[in-house]
């Protein structure tokens, strides 16, 4: 006997359902939440004002700044890793960096916090090591707890995220290109920069906006590195879901969710002006 | 070499001396090339003469497309030397060699217009934009593709992809022009179109052309010599004509064309094969049974009810019409009694059909391939009684 076919919307169901508690649902809140005073019920602007002003606007600054450099420098340099390894005809180096890449970009919080006291803390490993041949990193200005150097810890899981995500598109640059481009007479610069590059500029540009909203939303490494110290937005709204807030701010949290929100989708537009700049040859 | 260009009709080199445009020769020596316990390359050698056009023909793993890539610097050598217009190529990157090439695969760039695709090789001279603009244009325009300058791969077909790409491996005025299997991936009728258009363009401009194909046809119609490939080693190279009437070797002669085998007696001066005497070279002594192959044009049916040959099908291919004969003991005879027969099926014509008659006692029929004019072979019926016999310039091959 035939068995009835459900409708292929029900398979949707499930994830929908899912999405509409855990992500619509906050949305909503956070975004009216953002919008009320706590004392009176009422309207109000202030959350907003409050959270687009001193150190939580200093901590968008800083937020946006790590996340574009975090997501531009280790995005290049995950590019050109990417690239090296799939020129590479061992089969068993392919593997091995796959396989360290994604154990590494899913490695975060205090784990890699401890690993990067252990080795570039004010005492670390490194730091003792190169202050023995008579550089002094921490005289010359550099902490760990820093701007520059939290972003260099970003780098440890940013850097194989982008192997990983980048590495399926380079499978769509084809050998018969480089060939032709050798056989026209183009040096490996001019293939790069004439086909290589504009080619895959859409799935780089996409990775990297991944990048961005990996190391924006990074909360654990940060705090259990800086312990704060750091303005950072997703630690200033952690420290109002710790309850640390001031009577009458309890919706300022709410605000720079709702600012964070509005960073990602102001970007989201770039991306996407930027996208049709670089794929017209797609469509 | 002596020759110079000009000018602007689409770089064409003329010798100043004749007036006549030429490229430049190219000399292939003892090439070897191992892929493990593959040998790709054998101690291949070929010359290609000033403005021609030679085809590398053989089936898939011969070493064809090595060859064509060793030339192009795309695939290094074990030993051998490549020599173009006299210079030693040893050495040289694939940028430096001055040639062009169009891949099987498309290969055009998908981020660049067909222009730009085009002028690629002019930008990466550093030529100025409006003069490699120009040159594009007129590239475009030679193989017909004037006003789709500005669409991308993607929007073309793929007989016109290729067409770009011709226009793109010509447009530096590369010394030689390579062409690996470049219209395997289209539907026959493009393909038809477009290498009648590649060999106008190649005649036109004299550019010395290495071409390589697994399509017999392709070969034949547009090369001035094919070489017919065989385990990285030439088999022959001659002119589609001469590698036609006069294999040199059976793998020749079944590859190129349609080839019946018959059972036949050496005799003192050739063969005698259903029936009839007609000279061949052979080493085999007087009297020894051999395989002989025709061409089904070189064998003539006549109508007769009482000839011990039946008509079983007829296939039509224009001009002529391919009569499928099954020949009795009765005529056979002539060649060697008691033999049977095997016969390879699914050929068409200009595919390597081969007609083999083995040799396995107790079977009393063959059955051979017949080429007729189509407006005379009214009474060759499937069914109808028939006599085979070689034309009398018949030019057997002796297996």
């Amino acid at each position: 006997m035939r068995q009835r076919e459900l409708p292929a919307w029900v398979g949707v169901v499930p994830f929908a359902a899912y999405t509409l508690v855990f992500l619509g649902v906050p949305v909503v809140a956070v975004v009216l939440g953002a919008f009320v005073d706590p004392a009176t019920g009422g309207v109000t602007m202030a959350n907003v004002g409050i959270a687009t002003s001193g150190v939580y606007l200093r901590g968008f600054g800083s937020s946006i700044g790590l996340s574009l450099v975090t997501a531009l420098v280790p995005g290049v340099l995950g590019l050109v890793l990417a690239l090296a390894v799939r020129a590479s005809p061992s089969l068993r180096l392919k593997r091995a960096v796959a396989t360290a890449s994604g154990v590494f970009a899913n490695f975060g919080g205090v784990p890699l916090a401890f690993l990067f006291v252990a080795t570039l803390g004010s005492t670390g490993l490194v730091v003792e090591l190169v202050k023995a041949v008579g550089v002094d990193l921490y005289g010359a200005g550099f902490s760990l707890y820093s701007f520059w150097g939290v972003a260099i810890v970003y780098g440890y899981f940013q850097i194989p995220l982008m192997v990983l995500v980048i590495t399926p598109a380079l499978d769509g640059l084809r050998p018969h290109w480089r060939e032709a481009a050798d056989n026209l007479g183009a040096t490996p610069v001019q293939y790069w920069r004439h086909v290589g590059l504009p080619v895959l500029a859409p799935a780089v540009l996409g990775c990297m906006l991944l990048l961005f909203g990996s190391a924006f939303s990074a909360y654990a490494t940060t705090s259990a590195l800086t312990s704060g110290s750091l303005a950072l937005t997703p630690i200033q709204i952690g420290s109002f879901l710790n309850g640390n807030v001031l009577s009458g701010q309890e919706n300022v949290g709410r605000a720079l969710g709702v600012g964070m929100i509005v960073v990602v989708a102001v970007l989201m537009a770039l991306y996407a002006l930027l996208q049709r700049r670089v794929s017209r040859w797609l469509r | 070499m002596t020759t110079t260009d000009t000018g602007r009709e689409y770089g064409t080199r003329t010798d100043p001396a004749s007036g006549t445009r030429t490229g430049v020769a190219v000399a292939l020596r003892d090439l070897n090339r191992r892929f493990g316990e593959v040998r790709a390359l054998d101690g291949f050698s070929l010359d290609l003469a000033p403005g021609e056009l030679v085809t590398l023909l053989g089936p898939s793993g011969c070493g064809k497309t090595t060859a064509l890539r060793a030339l192009a610097g795309l695939e290094d050598v074990d030993s051998g030397t490549v020599v173009v217009g006299g210079r030693d190529l040893r050495g040289v990157p694939v940028r430096q060699r001055d040639m062009g090439m169009v891949f099987q695969s498309y290969s055009l760039f998908p981020n660049l217009t067909a222009r730009d695709n085009v002028a690629f090789g002019l930008r990466v001279r550093g030529q100025d934009k409006a003069a490699r603009r120009r040159r594009a244009d007129e590239l475009l325009e030679l193989v017909e593709l004037a006003g789709r300058g500005d669409r991308y791969p993607h929007q073309l077909s793929g007989g016109q992809q290729q067409r770009v790409a011709l226009a793109r491996a010509l447009a530096p005025e590369p010394q030689v022009l390579l062409l690996d299997e470049p219209l395997s991936a289209l539907d026959a009728k493009v393909r038809v179109a477009l290498r009648e258009q590649i060999r106008a363009v190649q005649t036109r401009l004299g550019t010395t052309t290495l071409f390589v194909t697994h399509d017999q046809e392709e070969a034949l119609s547009i090369s001035d010599r094919v070489g017919v490939m065989r385990d990285g080693r030439l088999e022959q190279i001659a002119s589609p004509a001469e590698l036609y009437a006069r294999p040199a070797t059976a793998f020749v002669a079944e590859f190129v064309g349609t080839m019946n085998h018959l059972p036949g007696t050496t005799t003192a001066d050739g063969v005698e094969v259903l029936g009839r005497r007609l000279p061949a070279t052979t080493d085999r002594p007087a009297g020894a049974e051999v395989d002989v192959l025709l061409r089904p044009e070189a064998l003539v049916v006549t109508p007769d009810p009482r000839g011990s040959g039946v008509v079983v099908a007829t296939t039509f291919l224009g001009a002529v019409t391919r009569v499928h004969v099954r020949l009795g003991e009765t005529q056979r005879s002539g060649a060697r009694p008691g033999q049977g027969e095997t016969q390879r099926s699914g050929a068409r014509p200009g595919q390597g059909e081969t007609q083999r008659s083995g040799a396995r006692p107790g079977q009393g029929e063959t059955t051979v391939l017949v080429d007729r004019p189509s407006s005379a072979v009214a009474d060759l019926a499937p069914g109808a009684g028939v006599t085979v016999e070689p034309a009398p310039d018949a030019q057997p091959l002796v297996a």
